[in-house]
């Protein structure tokens, strides 16, 4: 059986042309200029950029909201399904991916006339809303798994132990549940910080996010600049990973 | 001359440096029920494995009916394994799991239902057709694993322990159908177990293997009365082992007191280990006429007989089976007859190493560097170490050796442990010891100064 | 009464994730061009979609082949792809092992845009005009690592044995692979297929950036030039609530057939 582990090849081959020589290149073109010449100047240019700047720093800020919104809405829910005594089965658990089935696109769209209709001006709080919308599954679906997997016999033993049912969720589940709930930040906050289209829908283009700032320079090819926007990104993916603890386990498996 | 169908012959086996097998050499007859026997780590599935072509030996060849199998991938073997956790095709039904070999042999169809139904039949499964495999019991499971190697007629059967995830009940029939399919179809059955009493039950030719070497080869009874060494009188049955001297042929001193006994031929005063099982000791409440005394210290019922222990006058633990209970505390008198004694020789006499000087006072062996009496030798020279068992101080915390170790067998000699503990060299060391340890304890091994023996090394070696 | 509770909440969290759906699904039934209108109940879009008189007409019918097709395209070379990598992987020890499946998590862990940027420079400096191809690649790319997620788990599920009990009734390693293996990695294939299939559906930013300017539209890119542009496709409507359906139905028959299935075993 051992000389299938050749059979990886060609998925080796295929991510070091797709994947990692892509990440490469985001970081040459982030130290080009227009003529392929070696320069600091777009990475410069960035933090000279106050348009840029603020955008990040508000990109941070509504990710950062939006990703504690889904930790606090989908802690308790993947619990929830979790936990047999609720009574939930695996259908309600592949209902709350259901709606992904429709365009992320149109469904963005009907949340935002939703909001209208309902009287909400659309603005920082409906981005924040139609966000959490989108990204709640992301969430819920790592820690529920984490929770599921967990065997039971360490909470009863800290039952058995003399653990209140509160002490054991903080001594035990919680603290157990943590690699489920990292891989949920990490699936929540990069594509917050970086969405496009969504953010536009949700705030009739009345608020820019970070990934509408590379979209608009790559569309409108400068290329060298938006490399380097995406460097910006790229490092941030990285502190958050190291500080999740890295995405050894991203529990994305057998969602169907 | 008798016919073989297996041979094995000079097999070794290392996985990562550690070797499984050493030499194996063996020999099988038509229609035999061979068991393999050993406790786990003894390489007994290993060489399994090798007769099913599922490994490469190191070195050695395995002979089918005189034919070399080395170039022989599994699949062109004619042999069938039944394997410890069945491995049933989960995505087939009983049928197609049985039929699964013969289709690819290109079988005509109307033969493999007649073979199939057969089979079914013979393991006593004839309307679990349909089923699926993962609904049945483990104890079906293992039936269908047992038809679908039949069914293809293997010259040899491989069975690596079938029973061992079966409950007790279970076992118990299984091993007397085993038996009886065995017994109807003469089929040659290689049968892999750690459990002593199943091998004693099945088998025709029982081989005990320890650390991926033969340890004796012979008949169930031959294994139970006649053990070849401490170890296989240990691992097979209840035992009492102990330490003697052969005072001559046929006279043998242990528990401090002669007895007469059948063998012959170690020499004279020749330290040796003496085998009583604990149904063959004669348990009394008289003393006169007793060849010694003791006191009875436990008794406990085990369903058929009782099982106590007792301590000889002398200061000897022994156990003794008996039909009748006797009174804790009591005065026994006992008796053990010349041919229920079993006097082997001892492997070993006291530990004994290569070793090199370190300095006039310093000798290095079993990788550490030792304090020794400065004698005849400077450094450098290789010399011959030889430590006492009884010598061999073992603590509780490994700092406190010379080197240390984990506590590798026991073995209870009534009065004492005789411990094999491996060092991180990888050698061991055996050691005489009143303090109980448990298996894989962690121990330190002190040697004082005086009690390390140091020879010149005598020859060219 | 806590269970009454946390009951509700998980319906409440699951009726605010269906309020947009639903909201679709009610709009695709009035003739109303903007969405949230209500004109009074109408077929009309159903009609409309069917019939194929739509504003848009022929490129949104386009655009939703090339969606399905470059799903369908990215599932299966994903699927392929990644249950080979799940077995190399699999007999991978130690250090490769690790280094493959950190890789493998590189493109689960990366945002869209991060992936459409880099995979845009790719063909950029690889000098390949963008396209269905390039599509069909950067799906493939952000697909594959769902699919070898959803082996992973099947293959140490898998008795060793059987294998060897395959080559051992007669069975050569190739026909012991197809015969035995396969078989029982099938229903992590189809998982890994479906997901794959989803995530290609649903993505927007990454065919955005590889596309290329030859005028290759998916939903996604449509329905993001067509809200731009104000006006968007009333009969966007009744498809996507016939997409979600279909979806639906789909899901509801492989439930009920696995059910059965389990409780036939059950049963026994």
């Amino acid at each position: 059986m051992s000389k299938r582990s050749t059979w990886v090849l060609p998925y080796a081959i295929f991510l070091a042309v797709f994947v990692v020589l892509p990440l490469v290149l985001i970081a040459v073109y982030a130290f080009q200029d227009n003529s392929g010449h070696f320069t600091l100047g777009n990475v410069l240019r960035f933090f000279s950029d106050s348009d840029a700047v603020s955008t990040f720093a508000l990109s941070l800020e509504v990710a950062i909201e939006t990703t504690l919104l889904c930790l606090l809405l989908g802690y308790p829910a993947a619990w929830i399904l979790a936990n047999k005594k609720f009574g939930f089965t695996t259908v309600t658990i592949v209902m709350f991916i259901m709606p992904m089935w429709v365009n992320a696109l149109l469904r963005t769209l009907a949340t935002a006339e939703l909001f209208s209709i309902l009287g909400f001006t659309l603005g920082k709080g409906t981005l924040l809303f139609g966000m959490v919308y989108d990204f709640l599954p992301f969430m819920i679906y790592p820690i529920y798994n984490m929770l599921l997997k967990m065997d039971t016999s360490y909470s009863e033993a800290a039952e058995d132990l003399g653990a209140t049912p509160v002490q054991v969720f903080l001594k035990v589940t919680f603290p157990l549940s943590l690699p489920g709930v990292y891989s949920g930040i990490l699936m929540v906050f990069m594509p917050t910080m970086s969405t496009f289209a969504i953010s536009e829908f949700l705030t009739n283009g009345k608020i820019k996010l970070f990934g509408t700032i590379i979209q608009e320079n790559i569309n409108s090819s400068m290329w060298n600049y938006g490399a380097a926007l995406s460097l910006v990104m790229l490092v941030l993916i990285g502190l958050t990973s190291l500080v999740t603890g890295g995405s050894r386990d991203t529990n994305v498996g057998g969602v169907v | 001359m008798d016919k073989f169908i297996i041979e094995l012959k000079h097999l070794s086996k290392s996985f990562d440096d550690k070797k499984v097998l050493e030499d194996i050499n063996l020999q099988i007859r038509q229609g035999e029920f061979v068991t393999l026997l050993g406790p786990s780590g003894c390489g007994k599935t290993t060489i399994l494995r090798l007769i099913a072509g599922f490994l490469k030996p190191d070195d050695g060849s395995i002979l089918l009916e005189g034919k070399d199998l080395s170039d022989v991938p599994p699949y062109k073997r004619p042999l069938n394994t039944v394997f410890q956790r069945y491995a049933l095709f989960p995505h087939l039904d009983v049928y197609d799991n049985i039929a699964f070999g013969l289709k690819l042999q290109k079988v005509p169809g109307e033969e493999i239902e007649k073979r199939v139904r057969k089979v079914l039949k013979l393991v006593s499964m004839s309307d679990y057709e349909e089923r699926d495999v993962e609904s049945l019991s483990g104890g079906q499971q293992q039936r269908v694993a047992i038809a679908r190697a039949l069914v293809n007629r293997p010259k040899v059967l491989l069975l690596d322990e079938p029973l061992a995830a079966l409950d007790l009940k279970m076992r118990k029939d299984m091993q007397i159908e085993l038996k009886e399919m065995h017994d109807k179809l003469g089929i040659t059955f290689i049968y892999v177990t750690h459990d002593q009493e199943e091998a004693l039950t099945l088998s025709d030719t029982v081989i005990v293997l320890k650390e991926g070497k033969i340890q004796q080869t012979g008949t169930p009874a031959d294994i139970y009365n006649e053990p070849v060494n401490s170890f296989v009188a240990d691992f097979i049955g209840d035992s009492n082992i102990l330490n003697g001297i052969m005072v001559r042929d046929r006279r043998v001193k242990f528990l401090y007191h002669e007895f007469d006994c059948v063998d012959e031929g170690f020499g004279e005063n020749v330290p040796v280990d003496v085998v009583v099982r604990p149904e063959d000791i004669y348990i009394m409440n008289r003393t006169e006429g007793s060849q010694f005394t003791g006191v009875v210290k436990s008794c406990t019922f085990k369903g058929v007989h009782y099982e106590m222990f007792v301590m000889t006058d002398e200061g000897y633990e022994l156990m003794v089976q008996d039909y009748n209970a006797f009174e804790i505390g009591s005065t026994v008198g006992l008796i053990i007859k010349p041919q229920d004694i079993q006097v082997m020789k001892k492997e070993r006499v006291c530990n004994s190493y290569r070793g090199v000087m370190k300095g006039a006072d310093r000798v290095e062996f079993l990788g550490a560097e030792f304090e020794c009496v400065p004698g005849d030798f400077k450094e450098g020279d290789p010399v011959e170490v030889e430590v006492d068992f009884r010598k061999v101080d073992l603590m509780d915390d490994k700092e406190d050796g010379c080197t240390y170790g984990t506590v590798a067998s026991i073995l209870y000699k009534g009065n004492h442990y005789f411990l094999r503990v491996k060092t991180e060299s990888g050698e061991d060391i055996y050691s005489h010891t009143q303090d109980v340890w448990d298996k894989y304890d962690t121990v330190g091994i002190k040697i004082l100064p005086q009690d390390i023996r140091i020879k010149k090394l005598t020859g060219d070696e | 009464m806590k269970r009454f509770l946390a009951r509700i909440y998980v319906w409440v969290l699951l009726v605010l994730l269906y309020a947009p759906v639903v909201f679709i699904a009610v709009c695709s039934f009035t003739e109303s061009r903007v969405m949230g209108n209500w004109t009074g109940f109408s077929f009309k879009l159903y009609g409309n979609l069917f019939g194929g008189v739509m504003q848009g007409g022929s490129a949104l019918l386009s655009a939703i082949e090339n969606t399905l097709v470059i799903a369908l395209l990215a599932a299966l070379f994903s699927m392929l792809l990644g249950t080979l990598a799940a077995i190399g992987i699999h007999n991978l020890r130690g250090r490769k092992r690790n280094t493959m499946q950190l890789l493998n998590n590189i493109p689960i862990v990366n945002p869209d845009v991060i992936t459409g940027v880099s995979l845009f420079l790719l063909f950029v400096f690889l000098k390949v005009s963008q396209g269905y191809v390039t599509v069909v690649l950067a799906h493939i790319t952000f697909c594959t690592p769902f699919v070898v997620l959803n082996v992973m788990p099947r293959l140490t599920q898998i008795n060793p044995n059987t294998y060897e009990a395959a080559l051992d009734l007669g069975a050569t390693p190739a026909q012991a692979f197809a015969k035995v293996l396969v078989p029982q990695l099938v229903p992590g294939m189809v998982s890994g297929f479906i997901l794959a299939f989803t995530m290609s559906l649903d993505d927007f930013a990454v065919t955005f950036f590889t596309r290329g300017t030859i005028g290759l539209d998916t939903l996604s890119t449509y329905i993001y030039t067509d809200a731009r542009k104000g006006g968007l496709t009333p009969e966007l409507r009744p498809l996507m609530t016939l997409i979600f359906l279909l979806m639906l139905v789909l899901l509801v028959i492989v439930n009920v057939r696995a059910n059965r299935r389990n409780k036939i075993e059950v049963e026994k």
